[in-house]
């Protein structure tokens, strides 16, 4: 009893240290939002600024064009988003439920594919873009995130687990391979799917390096790029910098709490049928 | 609808899961299909639904070939061994599904299905979600769902197969009563042969694919066509003897013994005499004989067990433990040494090489 106790205790203590190590960077990124230029970098290091500068976070937002960038990275996000969906669910359906000629062999390759690092895609990417006129435009932004081998990956090993039986069955109910898809398979993979869609949504709005590289007019710049606005010549004006990352980041916050329960469910379900 | 399959084979890449089969079942008729796992039985059904195109042969239902027709346009239902039911659908939906995708209007898609709940039973859990259901309610909303359609063949792929021994009971009367309730052709598959025998009016058995028998389950056990269907049915199965058939085609000599039995039934016509032969009694087929000067087999005695109303002997012969269901008027101890003489007419006789019955006994 005394030893169940003390090893849960070990446990707690393990977890809450995580959790602190965590949430640390977070903790300091508003900590920095909200001091004043000369606080910012001096030692000792001050977690409570003297006064809260929530001055900063107008300043911030009205120093670059944070509404065009914001309409940007909604844009992209939402339609990379949807398509990466739709591609995940058809490629899914196809690679675990028709059968056709050389599928597993499509399948290995394409696995193989996810051992190439991404850095070494962004070169041969951008060229291809170049060459369809397509750098600077949403084209480049979205397209060649409009597919994922994880998700697809993913979302196969779950439909896999649906019995072919409920294929069957609604088979001689009358329902045609797409109606099943849509009426059965995608609700029955919900959880699955927002997964996909949230870890989606997350990474697209996070991405730094493929849009700083494609984009070169101030109107296509998402809000990760935009964030470079501060830092000048001059030096970085990390206050600012940190507010602007603040408001940039909760909206992912927010749609992560909504979502979490079914993120759970979804990592929970895809442990038991492993 | 009559079914009528001719030649029907299926073969996956080197395997041959169903071999020529050739059967027709008449309208009306519930028929268990029975056999060993493995056997063919759920391929069977799978190509009766058609979700599996046969490599080889026809498919008839009444006399329209189905072979290329989709499962929709079969008027079939089905139930599942793991009943594939729509998870995320209420019951009520899940028995409406059929008649949506026939794009029957929902008020009347509604009033059918609520019907049809009622007649399995289930009308109290329409709003439920099958993972809130028993195996047993789960099963009565498969076959709701595959009756509501109003099939001509109702397909069951072992749908009893996960419930315990009670609901096992009462879920088969139930299909029993709802098929003579609507009076639809019915395949069966189990591999039960208690739960074929009690509520089939046809067993059709099976073994590696290939058809063994095709009839009243009572005339299968009283008759059976080989060796393989002789020892599949029935519990405790039946004896099996190594003999030989004498010269005069009449006696049978038990290999290892100096006991003859004399067949009371003629052997088939054409058959070439005087081969080796397994001789095989049922238990409940022997009796205790007392006269000493009449046939029978010698044994010791090295179990009496009570079982109902009989006594179940477990007696020596060669080494090999025969059983015999007998009156218990006649006290028998264990160690003592008995002779088990045959009811008339009740010996089978089999081929060792093909297996095939010998002995003519059909009452024609
Ligand atoms: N899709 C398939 N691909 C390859 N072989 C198959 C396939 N389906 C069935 N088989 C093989 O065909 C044979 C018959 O299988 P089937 O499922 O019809 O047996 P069954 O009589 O229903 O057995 P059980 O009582 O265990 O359900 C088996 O040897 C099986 O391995
Ligand atoms: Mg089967």
């Amino acid at each position: 009893m005394q030893r169940e106790a003390l090893s849960k205790g070990f446990v707690y203590t393990l977890l809450i240290i995580g959790g602190l190590l965590m949430i640390l960077p977070f903790v300091w990124m508003i900590s920095t939002s909200l001091k004043a230029p000369n606080e910012v970098m001096i030692m000792p290091p001050k977690w409570i600024p003297d006064i809260f500068h929530w001055d900063n976070y107008v300043t911030a937002w009205t120093m670059a064009p944070f509404a065009r960038y914001t309409l940007n990275s909604l844009v992209v996000v939402i339609a990379s988003t949807i398509g990466e969906l739709i591609t995940t669910i058809l490629a899914a359906y196809a690679f675990s439920r028709i059968n056709f000629y050389g599928r597993d062999i499509a399948f290995a390759v394409l696995l193989g594919t996810m051992m190439v690092p991404g850095e070494v895609l962004l070169i041969p990417n951008f060229v291809t873009l170049a060459n369809l006129g397509w750098i600077d435009q949403y084209e480049a932004l979205i397209i060649p995130w409009l597919a994922s081998i994880f998700s697809i990956f993913l979302l196969r090993q779950f439909f896999l687990s649906i019995p072919k039986e409920l294929s069957f069955a609604a088979k001689i109910d009358g329902c045609s391979d797409f109606r099943f898809l849509w009426s059965i398979m995608v609700p029955l993979a919900k959880p699955a799917l927002i997964t996909i869609a949230l870890l989606k949504a997350i990474g697209s709005w996070n991405a730094f390096l493929w849009p700083l590289i494609v984009t070169s007019s101030e109107n296509m710049r998402t809000l990760p790029v935009g964030l470079t606005s501060f830092s000048t010549d001059a030096g970085t004006m990390y206050e600012l910098l940190m507010a602007a990352s603040t408001m940039i980041i909760l909206p992912m916050i927010i749609l992560y709490i909504i979502l979490q329960k079914y993120i759970i469910e979804g990592v929970a379900r895809a442990g038991i049928k492993g | 609808m009559e079914v009528q399959m001719k030649d029907v084979t299926m073969q996956f890449n080197n395997i041959t899961a169903v071999d020529r089969m050739n059967v027709t079942i008449e309208d009306g008729e519930l028929v268990s299909m029975l056999g060993p796992s493995g056997c063919g039985k759920s391929t069977t059904l799978f190509m009766l639904a058609g979700l599996y195109k046969p490599t080889a042969g026809e498919i008839f239902f009444g006399d329209r070939l189905v072979n290329k027709i989709e499962p929709e346009h079969r008027e079939i239902g089905m139930v599942f061994q793991n009943y594939a039911l729509y998870p995320h659908l209420s019951v009520l939906k899940n028995i409406m599904f059929p008649l949506k995708m026939r794009k029957v209007s929902k008020g009347e898609a509604e009033e059918l299905a609520r019907e049809m709940a009622k007649l399995v039973q289930i009308d109290h859990l329409l709003d439920r979600k099958p993972g809130q259901l028993s195996g047993g309610q789960q099963q009565r909303v498969a076959i709701a769902r595959a009756l509501v359609k109003k099939p001509k063949i109702l397909l069951l792929d072992e749908p009893l197969s996960n419930l315990d021994a009670r609901l096992r009971l009462e879920m088969r009367e139930e299909i029993r009563r709802i098929q003579q309730e609507v009076k639809i052709t019915t395949i069966f598959v189990t591999h039960d042969q208690e739960e074929a025998m009690s509520i089939s009016d046809k067993i059709l058995l099976m073994k590696d694919g290939k058809f063994q028998q095709f009839c009243p389950p009572q005339e299968m056990y009283d008759h059976p066509e080989n060796e393989f269907v002789a020892s599949f049915l029935g519990s405790p199965p039946i004896n099996l003897f190594p003999a030989s058939l004498m010269d005069n085609l009449k006696d049978v000599s038990i290999s290892g013994t100096n006991d003859v039995i004399t067949l009371s039934s003629p052997l088939k016509e054409g058959m070439d005499p005087a081969r080796q032969v397994t001789l095989g009694i049922r238990p409940e087929d022997f009796y205790i004989e007392t006269d000493e000067k009449k046939q029978g087999i010698l044994g010791k005695t090295i179990m009496v067990e009570r079982i109902g109303r009989d006594n179940l002997l477990n007696v020596e012969v060669q080494n090999k433990t025969v059983r015999a269901i007998v009156s218990p008027d006649l006290r028998i101890e264990r160690g003592d040494v008995v002779k088990l003489g045959i009811l008339p007419e009740r010996a089978h006789l089999f081929a060792v090489h093909t297996g095939e019955n010998l002995l003519d006994s059909k009452l024609r």
